[in-house]
């Protein structure tokens, strides 16, 4: 064990390579390492996006301009969306955890392209600097929200050029992560792991990879395009030279509905990984989990419009659009079943992941039904732009993807840390959350459908009971959410040190290997023979 | 550790980038369409305005630089590396020669205002206008990817001298010539769109 430089016996996290230092981690190859790397970029910009959100619900607290005004407001919603959507949940799961384990649970030593993975990581930071600068320099901070709707965002004197620049080169990021996923999963599965035992984390990773690959491109070439058009004028979507702004939505969702699910595809993943873990038994209907994810990947790309039923569409377009949503709807629902009947008659062991699991299926039906009350077209008409879809979405997105991730982290805790956490405070952290979270977006369904519209700095008086309840919500939350981070930090540093192989009773390989995994993970590549998930009941 | 070599692996990498392209300028393509079908006459129009000339000459220099690549790969299989080194650097000329002829078509396209927001331009109906901006956008998009090949090329010589590349290992060189048959086919798309149709 005296020797850091040997592969096989040293933690990943001891390992002594040609660099020292903070290089150590930023020029490392190693999958684990880029996934740790991922973890804080994301965590410190987390905290930024989430103060940020608690600054508009302070805001919000009381009608009229309480601390700032509609310019501050407007430029805050704007970095919130841009920081939670472009560098925290598209990247989310798949860079940090998907990272770390994915060559683990596949039996593999690394991903297919190492360099080429540290690359991805490289140009995430490189593209979240830029959209930094978007803040500091030039005409002021964007103010378009964080869909950058034409023609707003190629007239609007704000500094928006940084901002989608930035994301493109994120995006760019995204794609490579995609690739080498795709080829990882095809090419470095240990022998006899054949595609159906593979883990169900690794599947839905897969299925992410696929729309990462298809679907990124697409905002790629418009968030040029809104390039183009703010330095040269080129009118495509302009309506003042003959383009059309219309076509930039289309664009834009083509790319940003399967976004979503590129952020909740892994997180069903991780749920999946969970759920019969700590009920002890095998996961319900393993095959029709891989088929919805395979499924919710393909029919996803098919049910942009219906983010634009009030922007101006055929009607045979509009109930298309409105079908396939329900259709969508579909794969999603199969896996709430397989979740809960694995935990039918299952012998639950009541642990702090378990507790963020089940808090997830809770939170995801409320947002996939929401969904649905925006699918149809008649309903969609009254809430849209209100804030009913907020609160929609930060069901699915917080409540399905932060959930997912939160349920991850500390599953995987103890392995990649080789400490454990506070179990006390853990689950005290998650129930203050879970109270304050639901207190913070429930209401915001009500204010919806009462006609409060979203992206105002300002309401009407009668919508000031909800917001009273939504903004004290919001503290309520945030208290939570440091309980949390304060305990794994401090966990990770000076919690109790853990070598147990399998804490919670896993049987897939990581738990097979080392805590914390040796710098190959595998002194041994192992041979695969049974499924994932055999508990033998 | 050691570096574990899998040029199937890369190989496929590549292949599932170059999809990532081609959707990239399908989304071009698409725009294209949306626009020509609203505006087919002056689409018409505009297209006479390019340089087919110059436009096929550069079609056909592209292809032979594809054919070039391509037999430069061979080469290095049969353990000819002086072969492959000239016909790299062919096709590197070729790749210059191309962006020299843009430069030139664009330039004049400058010269008569044509440009984004050039002042004849903005004189003309909308049709025009969008036909321009698709034009310089889609050309200018593969023009970057041109000159992205030119430093792959400049990459590729520079392992092929010191032996990095070699006949047992020539991965990079093949993954550069799908990179460039990428290109080419994309510019043989762009052709017939933007000058042949009419
Ligand atoms: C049951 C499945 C789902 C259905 C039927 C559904 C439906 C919809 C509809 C119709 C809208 C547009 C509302 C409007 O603007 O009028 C919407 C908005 C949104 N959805 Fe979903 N959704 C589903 C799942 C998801 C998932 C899984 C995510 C992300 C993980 C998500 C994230 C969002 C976001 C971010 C928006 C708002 C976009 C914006 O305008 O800023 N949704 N959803
Ligand atoms: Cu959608």
């Amino acid at each position: 064990m005296s020797d850091s430089n040997n592969a096989h016996n040293v933690s990943y996290l001891d390992y002594k390579g040609q660099y020292k230092g903070l290089s150590a981690w930023i020029f490392s190859t190693d999958h684990k390492r880029i996934g740790l790397l991922y973890l804080y970029t994301m965590l410190a910009f987390f905290s930024v996006g989430a103060i940020l959100g608690l600054l508009m619900k302070t805001e919000l607290i009381a009608p009229g301009a309480t601390i700032m005004g509609p310019k501050a407001y407007n430029a805050l919603f704007t970095l919130h969306g841009i920081i939670m959507i472009f560098i925290i949940v598209v990247p989310g799961l798949p860079a940090v955890f998907g990272n770390f384990f994915l060559p683990i649970m596949i039996g593999a030593k690394d991903v297919a392209f190492p360099r080429l993975n540290l690359l991805s990581w490289w140009l995430y930071v490189i593209g979240i600097l830029i959209v930094l600068t978007s803040q500091f320099l030039g005409d002021g901070p964007p103010d378009t929200g964080w869909t950058f709707y034409a023609p707003y965002s190629f007239q609007t004197p704000a500094n928006v050029l940084p901002a989608v620049f930035g994301a493109f080169v994120m995006g760019f990021s995204s794609i490579l992560t995609g690739i080498n996923f795709v080829v990882t999963i095809h090419r470095m599965r240990a022998p006899g792991m054949t595609w159906f035992k593979m883990p169900l984390f690794p599947w839905t990773l897969y299925g992410t990879a696929w729309i990462q690959i298809l679907a990124t491109p697409v905002i790629g070439i418009t968030l040029l395009l809104i390039v183009a058009e703010r330095l040269l004028g080129i009118g495509i979507f302009d309506p003042a030279l003959g383009g059309d702004p219309i076509l930039y939505q289309h664009l834009f969702w083509i790319y940003s509905h399967p976004a979503v699910y590129i952020m909740i595809l892994p997180g069903m993943g991780v749920i999946s990984e969970i759920i019969p873990v700590f009920s002890k038994k095998t996961i319900f209907g393993y095959k029709a989990i891989v088929l919805s994810t395979m499924a919710i990947a393909f029919v996803g790309y098919f049910v942009w419009g219906h983010h634009m039923f009030t922007s101006g569409m055929s009607g045979r377009a509009l109930y298309t659009f409105s079908f396939l949503t329900f259709l969508v709807a579909i794969p999603s629902a199969i896996k709430v079943f397989n979740w809960v009947s694995t935990m039918h008659k299952g012998s639950l062991d009541m642990q702090t992941p378990f507790y963020w699991a089940v808090s997830f299926i809770f939170v995801f039906m409320i947002g996939g039904l929401t969904g649905l009350v925006l699918g149809s077209l008649a309903t969609n008409v009254h809430v849209h732009d209100t804030h009913f879809v907020v609160a929609h979405f930060h069901y699915i997105v917080f409540g399905g993807t932060g959930y997912a991730f939160m349920a991850a982290l500390h599953y995987w805790f103890p392995k990649m840390f080789g400490r454990m956490y506070d179990l006390g405070w853990a689950n005290l952290g998650w129930g203050i959350f879970f109270i304050g979270f639901n207190a913070l977006y429930l209401p915001m369904f009500f204010l919806g459908m009462q006609g409060m519209p979203r992206r105002y700095y300002d309401y009407l008086p009668d919508f000031h009971g909800g917001n009273i309840i939504s903004s004290l919500g919001a503290w309520v939350m945030i208290s939570g959410i440091i309980i949390i981070f304060a305990n794994l930090i401090r966990s990770a540093r000076h919690g109790k040190k853990t070598t147990q192989k399998n804490p919670w009773g896993g049987k897939t390989l990581e738990w097979q290997v080392e805590t914390p995994p040796t710098l190959e993970n595998f002194e041994e590549i192992p041979t695969i023979e049974k499924g994932p998930y055999h508990f033998g009941e | 550790m050691i570096e574990h070599r899998d040029d199937l692996a890369s190989k496929m990498g590549m292949w599932l980038f170059i999809f990532t392209e081609l959707l990239l300028f399908g989304m071009l393509f698409v725009v294209y369409a949306v626009y020509r079908s609203m505006h087919p006459e002056a689409f018409k129009l505009a297209s006479e305005e390019l340089d087919v000339v110059l436009g096929t000459f550069n079609t056909v220099i592209l292809l032979i630089s594809s054919m070039t690549v391509a037999m430069s790969i061979t080469s290095i299989q049969k353990g000819n590396k002086k072969l492959a080194m000239t016909l790299l650097i062919i096709t590197l000329v070729i790749a210059v020669v191309f962006l020299v002829n843009k430069y030139f078509e664009w330039g004049s396209k400058f010269e008569y205002g044509f440009n984004p927001g050039g002042e004849e331009l903005l004189q003309l109906g909308h049709g025009t206008i969008l036909f321009f901006g698709l034009y310089f956008v889609m050309t200018g998009i593969h023009a970057i990817h041109i000159l992205i090949g030119v430093g792959l090329f400049i990459y590729v010589l520079l392992q092929l001298r010191k032996d990095k590349i070699h006949q047992t290992d020539y991965i990079w060189l093949e993954n550069t010539g799908l990179y460039w048959h990428l290109v080419d086919l994309i510019w043989i798309f762009l052709f017939p769109l933007l000058y042949l149709i009419h």
